[in-house]
């Protein structure tokens, strides 16, 4: 009984928050409520066609058609899609190798450096020739080449560090983030190579080769709703191809020989696991997801400069791997998803809340103290302000309470 | 032929002579035992034996071939695993898994086998899971595949400990320890089981072991170690009656004496 109907309760689920969210575009909580869709397939007990069937249908027909509606619902699923990816990345190093990454931002400055220096006028300052920027057509060129370029300098920084263990190795990784950042803000002279803090603009987007297809059709979609639906597309298949990509690994001899080395060293390289080699690749994985994910984000940002990449993003993404669940693809998902809502709709949404409470004059009336007009709040009283504190707060109640991250990887997942 | 080889193996740690001079000889289709007191270097003589350690002289030599300056997994792959005596296993993974990490030297995919999940991927992904079956089978811990190892008893994770290390299809089989901390019942059938690997799964078995019933049960051969070094060898009844080895485990003369000293 209950298995037949919970794929119908899903489904009424999903029409009733689409509804929602169609009629009221400007509710945060509509929006939240489709998102929490995904999460509860994940957690149904419904076959795994009717799981892939709906999640597809969530994905690819209707957040794209409500983005539409409400073009910032496609900018936050496009920047919950690329921390969903530099998480599953981190996760590779941090949650299989079991090393301790805290500069995991420098592979995705390097990826997005590599696009925004050459998709923009910026090389003809140490080029010659007017080549630049180069045609969107090398968009997807670069995006394999970030791919290559972020294996090589992962093994690059792997052959000095991973010599050093635990907390040295976080020291190390540390100040390579740090010294990429500090590079890419002062390498404007004596050769302008990444015009420092003042950062690169007008960066390439990626080429509208369907757009033939679409005339064809006879769809009419103004360049600026098409972008945002490409750039949520191709972050889709981006994270999709991680995700298979990490699976695959992790159900290989490599994968396992990465959760050994995290286990027990020593076990491991008795068993004829070779530790340095497979640490090597785990760094250069995990750094090629980065970097990829880099251009892919310069490309979406038209414009970036090095505030993008300071340690807080390493942290806030190695936050996400530990809340998630270190070790665990759903859980590094579902960490990305959870921290990027709370900081771009719930927190803000709260804040818009308080706002419109100060704006109606309302007192709030305490029973026997008195009442506080609402609109003397102070300025400082919005989530947005404190949005770090709240996220701490999360942290240190999760470390407390829940160690393990939401979605630990599950005993008898190895089949 | 001798299997393993080890000639005058010396090892320092600082001013301390943990080893002096080892040498012994390890024929195929036999049981040895290495036995001391505490502290006497055994251990010691299996992390230099399998590469965690490098010996300051002297050389060993595999089926004839020398094991010097090779890392860990080099040796492994060349035929010699072991099991530890403080349990080395990986708790946060299966049963299962933990053997299959034995059989990663075997493996022989490549990263692109296991990115587009080829045809030679899955033959010997499959391959692999079945031996690991068998193994499992063989070791008594069928029906527990899926389990975290830190899930097994002490027992069953020593017995798991063999199967990981037997994965890995070894000649020689280093096990340190194996029946410590086990009732005599369950030392008695791991007992039979050393009996019924040699020959089948490996060639020899050289354990370290404190449990005299083991070790006068099933040895071909004792090596006796004391201080680093090596003061008797032979068959179990002989060097029982060894006066050096029961000075050696009781001390000069009466141990009365030397409590009083």
């Amino acid at each position: 009984m209950m298995a037949s109907l919970a794929p119908l309760g899903l489904c009424a689920y999903i029409a009733a928050s689409c509804l929602l969210a169609f009629y009221f575009p400007q509710s945060v909580l509509a929006f939240l409520l489709v998102e929490a869709s995904l999460l509860l397939l994940y957690y149904m007990p419904v076959a795994a066609r009717v799981k892939i069937f709906l999640g597809a249908l969530v994905l690819l027909v209707l957040v794209p058609f409500l983005g539409s509606v409400n073009g910032y619902y496609l900018e936050v699923a496009i920047q919950i899609g690329i921390y969903v990816a530099l998480a599953l990345g981190l996760n590779i190093v941090v949650g299989f190798v079991g090393l301790l990454n805290l500069g995991f931002v420098a592979f995705y400055a390097i990826g997005a450096y590599l696009w925004a220096v050459f998709g923009s006028p910026q090389a003809n300052a140490f080029i010659a020739g007017g080549l630049f920027p180069l045609s969107a057509n090398w968009f997807f060129a670069f995006l394999l080449l970030s791919i290559v370029v972020g294996a090589l300098t992962g093994v690059l920084l792997g052959l000095p560090v991973l010599r050093v263990r635990g907390d040295y190795l976080a020291v190390v990784t540390l100040g390579f983030a740090e010294v990429v950042r500090a590079l890419v803000n002062n390498l404007d002279k004596p050769i302008n190579l990444t015009n420092g803090p003042r950062g690169i603009s007008p960066i390439s987007k990626p080429p509208l080769f369907f757009q033939p297809v679409l005339e064809f059709l006879g769809l009419q979609i103004p360049v600026a709703k098409l972008y945002p639906l490409y750039f949520y597309f191709l972050v889709l298949l981006m994270v999709f191809v991680i995700i298979l990509v990490t699976r695959r690994l992790e159900n290989s001899r490599v994968g396992r020989a990465w959760k050994a080395i995290r286990e027990d060293e020593i076990a491991a390289s008795a068993m004829g696991v070779p530790v340095v080699r497979m640490k090597l690749l785990g760094f250069a994985v995990g750094a090629s997801f980065a970097c990829a994910v880099g251009v892919l984000f310069a490309a979406k940002q038209v414009f970036i400069n090095p505030e993008s990449f300071t340690f807080m993003e390493s942290i806030g993404v190695l936050a996400m791997v530990i809340l998630g669940g270190m070790g665990s693809i759903p859980g590094a998902v579902l960490g990305a998803t959870g921290v990027t809502i709370l900081n771009l709709q719930l927190l803000k949404g709260l804040s818009l809340w308080l706002n419109g409470l100060r704006q109606s004059g309302a007192e709030l009336v305490i029973p026997l103290v008195g009442s506080y007009p609402l609109s003397q709040l102070p300025a400082q009283f919005e989530p947005a302000k404190y949005e770090r504190m709240v996220f701490g707060l999360i942290l240190i109640l999760m470390m407390i309470f829940r160690p393990q991250g939401i979605l630990p990887p599950r005993q008898g997942s190895g089949k | 032929m001798a299997l393993l080889e080890l000639k005058n193996i010396s090892k320092r740690f600082g001013g301390l002579q943990a080893l002096t001079r080892v040498s012994m000889e390890l024929d195929e289709g036999v049981i040895a035992s290495l036995i001391g007191p505490n502290g006497a270097g055994k251990t010691t003589l299996f992390n230099t034996l399998t590469g965690l350690y490098r010996p300051d002289e002297g050389e060993i030599l595999f089926q004839n071939r020398s094991l010097l300056g090779l890392k860990p997994e080099q040796i492994t792959g060349a035929g010699i695993s072991r099991t530890f005596q403080n349990i080395r296993l990986f708790s946060h993974m299966s049963v299962l898994e933990n053997v299959l990490v034995g059989r990663h030297a075997r493996l022989k995919t490549n990263l692109a086998d296991i990115l587009i999940s080829s045809k030679r991927f899955h033959t010997q992904e499959n391959d692999a899971r079945r031996k690991a079956q068998e193994l499992i089978e063989l070791t008594g811990l069928s029906g527990r595949e899926h389990e975290w190892a830190q899930q097994l008893s002490y027992g069953e994770q020593r017995r798991l400990e063999i199967a990981r290390a037997l994965a890995a299809e070894p000649q020689l089989l280093l096990l340190d320890e194996p029946t410590a901390g086990m009732n005599s019942s369950e030392a008695r059938s791991l007992m039979a089981l050393f009996k019924e690997l040699v020959g089948r799964h490996v060639k020899a078995i050289l354990l370290i072991e404190h449990n005299m019933r083991v070790v006068m049960g099933i040895s071909d051969c004792v090596h006796v170690l004391d201080y680093g070094e090596k003061i008797a060898e032979g068959h179990p009844d002989q060097v029982r009656q060894d006066p050096r080895v029961i000075e050696a485990y009781l001390g000069p003369g009466s141990w009365i004496e030397r409590a009083q000293g």
